[in-house]
């Protein structure tokens, strides 16, 4: 009786159309700028860190490099920098994992949102916090600590560094939210891995006075290049002469930046999943 | 093999798929490495109806249910929920699906609200964020952060996410597990309001007297094998299963099972000059014919093992 009808087709007729796009993308951005402005954990370690840390290095190393730069010239680009890289690949890393291991990212893939409204709102999420982080790192620099503002065409730089450091840190850090068990082993790891990264990279202390060795293994990473970049925004021409080339490879720094964007998105094409690995 | 009860509206291997069935499985097969977590079950769902599956864990409950619910992929068998295959799973058909998971869902700091209102953001029609509220019982909270909700505020909240997008289909996987027995009362309650407004259920829970107050019908899971399936009064013969009387008579307590239990109980009355001391009369009770069912499935499956290993 059954089998001469025809498969009822799922939601047949009468179906009403689905949320557009757009308006689950606003959705999800409004949900993720939430998540991340209301969780004290999250806010004083991404955003206040940095602030501290360019106040007290600010206060302290205030020695001159010559050229009439301060120390604190040659920090603003390093923490700014390392604060991107809170944003987007501690951030991402860490707040990943947890969604994937207390069944948040299980519980959405199970909704009709599209997958992508995710990740969209987790960009509108790092975009909003490197801006906030930058902002808030200039205003203390320049009204504490008399930095010197790019000028010029250096925003352009300013601008195209920071966003393609960003893009490159969170492709990576999605990508690392998949090693870890869960938000806890997330930040055990990532957390000392990025701070390493700081000491070798060129922001707490001058890159050239940095053994090569170590030079060499923070050249593979984006925050060397992201710190590199941002020295040639903040810092005087005649200064490109410490870097390792003698310039401030601009092109260099597009390229190992372009690179780890395109092997961060394959890694989280790869390795991106809705589910802990045990279920 | 199969008892009568559990013939009554169950579709047999090879069978085909029964396109008016909310959930039609046909030989279903899962496997884990060398673990087989469903071995060839075959279930329909009806549409309206509330189907709860019982089992122990490790049965295969929440493979099944996860299967069905797209999250899962299966290693054979045919599966349609909602007349479509869960493995393509469109977001057409996941918004006429509402999920309910075991493990439910994590620290938010949206306020309960907004988590609705999110929830419902995804849906092409959803249902009132605050009507849904109401439903659950949550509205005194609406405004208070998910995070800092109790055990079982968050499980009524992780329901109201369920039914915001007003599925057709909803899964509840051991939605009352933590539950104290008058929030399980008033969970129930709220089923059976959604029961009337027409949404499918599959529940799968660990408490026996749960299937039996919501469900219609229930199957029972073991070694991931459907035991049987019928409605609650009927599980394991139930209904036509010998009564048994118990009495204390001449100071020692007294036992007899019967398929006349009012006639033995006249007889009784009349050997006793008042009331009869301590009377009893009981059937089994769902705990009863589940426990025996599950041990049989045990049983069975070590069996076959065995038999497996000896014609390799």
């Amino acid at each position: 009786m059954t089998t001469t009808r025809p498969a009822r087709e799922a939601g047949s007729g009468h179906e009403p159309a689905l949320p557009s796009i757009a308006s689950v993308y606003r959705s999800r951005a409004v949900v993720e700028l939430k998540e991340f402005f209301r969780q004290r954990e999250s806010v004083v370690f991404t955003l206040l860190l940095p602030v501290l840390l360019l106040t007290v290095f600010g206060a302290v190393l205030d020695f001159d490099l010559g050229e009439g730069v301060s120390f604190t010239q040659y920090f603003m680009a390093g923490i700014i920098a390392a604060g991107i890289l809170g944003a987007s690949l501690q951030n991402m890393a860490i707040s990943i994992a947890t969604e994937r291991s207390d069944g948040t990212l299980k519980h959405l893939a199970g909704t009709p949102m599209p997958r992508s409204a995710f990740f969209v709102g987790k960009v509108v999420q790092v975009l909003a916090v490197t801006v906030a982080i930058i902002v808030v790192l200039l205003l203390i620099g320049v009204v504490f600590y008399g930095i010197d503002l790019p000028s010029g065409s250096d925003w352009l730089v300013f601008a195209w560094v920071s966003a393609l450091g960003a893009a490159a840190c969170t492709l990576l850090g999605i990508a690392l939210s998949s090693l870890a068990k869960n938000g806890r082993s997330a930040s055990a790891t990532v957390t000392p891995f990025a701070l390493v990264l700081q000491f070798i990279s060129g922001v707490f202390f001058q890159f050239s006075e940095i053994p090569t060795w170590m030079q060499t293994v923070a050249a593979v990473f984006p925050l060397k290049w992201m710190a590199q970049g941002l020295r040639s925004v903040f810092l005087p021409d005649a200064l490109a002469a410490d870097e390792p080339a003698g310039t401030w490879e601009l092109g260099r720094v597009a390229l190992v930046l372009a690179v780890w964007c395109v092997v961060g998105l394959l890694l989280c094409v790869k390795t991106f999943r809705w589910q802990d690995r045990g279920q | 093999m199969t008892s009568p009860t559990a013939v009554r509206g169950r579709p047999q291997p090879g069978d085909p798929l029964d396109p008016d069935a909310a959930i039609s499985i046909r030989g279903l097969v899962k496997r884990y490495g060398d673990f087989t977590a469903v071995d060839g079950l075959d279930l329909d769902i009806h549409r309206g109806e509330i189907f709860a599956l019982l089992g122990p864990n490790g049965a295969g409950k929440t493979t099944t249910v996860e299967i069905c619910e797209g999250y899962r992929g299966r290693d054979g068998g045919e599966v349609r929920v909602l007349g479509a295959d869960p493995a393509d799973g469109t977001r057409r058909w996941k918004a006429q699906l509402g999920i309910v998971l075991q493990s439910g869902g994590g620290d938010s700091q949206l306020s309960v609200r907004e988590l609705v209102r999110a929830q419902a953001s995804y849906y092409p029609r959803p249902r009132d964020p605050d009507e849904v509220l109401e439903l659950v019982g949550l509205t005194e909270k609406a405004g208070v952060r998910a995070k800092a909700l109790s055990g079982g505020q968050r499980r009524r909240l992780d329901v109201a996410l369920g039914i915001v997008g007003g599925p057709t289909l909803l899964f509840l996987d051991e939605p009352t597990t933590g539950f104290d027995p008058e929030a399980r009362r008033q969970f129930w309650s709220l089923i059976r309001s959604l029961r009337d407004l027409g949404t499918t259920m599959l529940l799968t829970t660990h408490y026996l007297d749960e299937a039996e107050a919501l469900a219609d019908r229930v199957g029972v899971i073991a070694r991931g094998r459907l035991a049987e399936v019928a409605v609650p009064s009927a599980l394991g013969g139930r209904e036509t299963a010998p009564a048994v009387v118990t009495w204390t008579e001449g100071g020692t307590r007294r036992t007899e099972a019967t398929a006349t239990p009012t006639a033995f109980v006249r007889g009784l009355a009349e050997r006793f000059p008042g009331e009869v001391p301590d009377l009893v009369v009981a059937r089994p009770t769902l705990e009863d014919v589940y426990l025996r069912m599950i041990g049989e499935g045990e049983r069975a499956g070590t069996a076959a093992t065995a038999g497996g290993e000896v014609t390799r």
